[in-house]
Parts: structure tokens; sequence; C-alpha cells
């Protein structure tokens, strides 16, 4: 991105805004990113100058063109996420603490960078010191498993066998109707296609097998 | 992420505004070099204060004496580029390499100071300096410490030190080598090993007190504190 200069100090309209002709110009001189980089720099050192001076227009336009350029040294240092803001606040901050310091014969972003990257430094070590817990015993002890538990299987094998069991020595219709209607769960029109037999008569062997299974299980458990 | 992004741009424009807000026209500090010597010329007029009150005779005999004049020399050359070094390690920007200026002008005050010692057993009978003196040796080097390394703590915290410790022990090693250097024309001996360890024992405390404290002084706003 190329960045001109327009306004003046007196007037108070400082912006920093796109302008092809010093890219054009710079090009020539050495590479475009270099080009603009140096057209960067001599803007931002002359908005600096004149923000030393108390032109706040200057300044303002000054700190909204580093914006990017502390957030980018932010993440190149490898900052991430909301961290990242956090350090633009710092580095404004001490910007503005620290204005005096600059000296406007010399390069405005080496400056700006030095500054990032201490408060970049600052934000890493807190964020290191801040305790992180990776092994906590007492919460791998009470955490719930949600699978099934150890033996559940075998159980589920067991109780299928012994239904299997009293079904199988149910009376021949109870049993055609409990394996059809309950284990199938085929309808009372298809069952009684199938087996032969009236659709009252499915009911009250369903009834009377589920009473006889009922009975059988029961025992069987006690 | 769009929200995030919109919610810290409206921040940071607060800040911005807030900032410009309460701007107010600063002057451009000197360049460190303009400091340093500023520093030094008040640590100069001690020296002339002291050279008046004890008289510059056996100063110029002693520095005479070929070890004494490298020590000193050594002495003066460490203060100006350590505080040189101080001054640059405050400006953001400026390389910490200046950090290693001081180390040859170190070397040569330390070689010069230990040849002293060696001049004890080559001559025998050279003015060798009782207890008493020495404790006096010790404390004038504390005493001149103390003022110096105020101003200096002053002048850098007035920058902005993004190294806080680096740059106060670099204030430190100039306090102690300027400090060592006034004590030279009241100084009534010859150097001996004992007068060496009680001036390294003095600057070496001098360093580690501006180091720690001044480390907290000057970083306060600006270093990692």
């Amino acid at each position: 991105m190329m960045l001109t200069l327009q306004g003046s100090a007196g007037g108070g309209g400082w912006v920093l805004a796109p302008g092809p002709e010093r890219g054009q110009k710079t090009a020539r001189a050495g590479g475009r990113n270099g080009g603009a980089r140096m057209a960067l720099e001599e803007d931002l050192a002359a908005l600096m100058a004149a923000a030393q001076g108390g032109d706040a227009a200057a300044y303002r336009a000054l700190l909204k063109a580093c914006l990017p350029v502390v957030s980018a040294i932010a993440r190149a240092q490898g900052v991430r996420g909301e961290a990242v803001d956090d350090v633009v606040q710092d580095t404004l901050m001490t910007v503005h603490r620290a204005r005096a310091s600059y000296d406007p014969a010399r390069p405005f972003l080496p400056w700006l960078r030095a500054i990032t990257q201490r408060r970049v430094i600052d934000r890493l070590r807190r964020s290191g010191r801040r305790p992180r817990e990776v092994n906590d015993p007492l919460a791998y002890e009470a955490e719930a498993d949600p699978g099934p538990a150890p033996g559940h299987g075998l159980e589920a094998r067991d109780r299928a066998a012994a239904l299997a069991r009293a079904v199988a020595s149910l009376p021949e219709g109870q049993r055609q109707a409990v394996e059809h209607l309950g284990l199938r769960e085929l309808s009372l029109d298809e069952t009684a296609a199938l087996t032969g037999r009236s659709k009252g008569a499915l009911k009250v062997n369903l009834h009377r097998a589920l009473k006889a299974l009922r009975a059988s299980l029961t025992q069987e458990r006690e | 992420m769009a929200e995030r992004t919109g919610c810290s741009l409206s921040r940071h424009e607060r800040l911005v505004e807030d900032l410009a807000g309460s701007l107010e026209p600063v002057r451009p500090l000197p360049a460190p070099g303009a400091r340093a010597a500023l520093w030094l010329g008040s640590a100069l007029l001690i020296g002339l204060v002291l050279a008046a009150w004890s008289g510059t005779g056996g100063f110029m005999l002693r520095m005479r004496v070929p070890d004494l004049a490298l020590a000193a020399l050594g002495a003066v050359l460490t203060a100006a580029a350590a505080a040189f070094a101080a001054f640059s390690t405050s400006v953001p920007g400026r390389s910490a390499g200046w950090a290693f200026l001081p180390v040859p002008p170190l070397a040569l005050w330390i070689g010069a100071s230990g040849l002293g010692c060696l001049r004890e057993w080559v001559a025998p009978g050279a003015d060798i300096p009782g207890a008493h003196t020495v404790t006096g040796c010790f404390s004038f080097l504390i005493c001149v410490s103390v003022p110096l390394s105020a101003l200096i703590v002053v002048m850098l915290r007035r920058a902005c030190p993004l190294r806080p410790n680096l740059t106060a022990a670099l204030g430190g090693l100039a306090v102690a080598a300027a400090a060592a250097a006034l004590l030279m024309p009241v100084h009534p001996h010859d150097a001996t090993a004992t007068d060496l360890l009680i001036h390294a024992a003095a600057v070496a405390i001098v360093i580690g007190i501006n180091g720690l404290a001044g480390g907290r002084l000057i970083g306060r706003d600006a270093g990692t504190g």
C-alpha cells in the first residue's frame, strides 16, 4: 500500500492517503516495497515531529497509521487473538509517554518497532506466567465416562438369552404373537397375513404371552 | 470475528482520541552523546571542587607513574563510554550493542590497577595504606556515587529505557568509574591489592545497587517493571 501525506500542520488536516505518483517515483529508485516503506517512513517521521510540537491532528493521524504496523509486528512475533489488541494498546500508551525520546533526525519505524517488540515480550511473559493446569488428578477422577460401563455387553447378552429362552418355552400361538408383534415390530395386519390367525386372536395371544413372560422372567430374577 | 475486530478498532480509536486530546508539546531529548557530556560535566565539576580542596601536587606526581596514569585514563574513559552507552540504550531503537563500548576502557582500568599490585612485589617499601585510609577510600567512593547515581537516574528516566536493568547497570558502571577517577586526586598512596579489592567491592556495590534499584526506578514507566 502506498501512502502519502496530505494537508498541513496549520490546517489540522493530516491524512495518509493512497498516492500513486510517489510510488512510481520510488519504484524506479529501489523496488516498489522498499519505496513504499521509505515513503511511509518519511511521512511518519514528519507526523511525529509535528506531534512533538503539539499538533494533535498530526498525532491522531500518526497513531492511526501506527495501528496496522504495530499489529503486524505483534503477529510476526507470535502474538495471537485478543492479545494483539492488548499489545497495540500498550504500545500506543508507551509511544505517548516516550514521545520526547524520538529524535526527528532519525527514522521513525525502528523506534516504533523497538517499543512494540518490548511490549510483545512483556505480553508473552505475562501469558507465560499465568498458571495453566495441564494435570488435575481430581478433575480427571471426577469426570464421568460417557461410554457404556464395563461388563455392559455381557449383561445385555445374558438378558437377551434369558428372554429368548422364555419366549421359546411359550405355546406356539403366543410365541408367534411375541416374535412378530413384539420383537420384529410388525403390524397386526402383517402378522395376521403371515400366521393366518385373526387379529383378535393375535391380541389375546400377545396379552397372554406378555403376562406369562412377566411371570417367568420375574421368577427367574428372584 | 468481525464483531471482535470492530470492537477492538473502536477501542483503539477511543485510545487514539484520548491520547491526541491530552497531547502537550514536548522538546525532543538531546542526542545521547550530549546528555552523557552533560552528566560527565557535572562529575567534572565535583572533581574540580575536590582538586581545589586537596591540591594537585601529589596527583601530578602520581600521574608520572605509568600504571597509575593508565588506571586514571582507563577510569575516565570507562566513565565516558559507560555514560554514553547508558544514554544510548535508554532511547528506543538504538542498538543494544552500545553496551559493549565500555569493555575496552574497563579492561585498561582493571589491568592498569592490577599492575599497581605487582609493584608491591617489585618495589617493596612503597606507601601501603592502613586500615583507616582504606575505609576512608570506601566511604569516599560511596559518598561520591550517591549524587552521581541520583543525577544519572533522573536523566535516564526522561528517555524510555526499554531494557531498564541493562541501562541502569551501565549507568552504575559510569558512576563507579567516575567516582574512582575522582578519588585519584585525593588518594594519598599507590595502589595495592587491598586497595584494589576495596575499590572493586565499592564498584560492584555501586553497579549492583544501580542495576537492581535503578532498573526499577528508571523502568517504572517504560520498561518491563
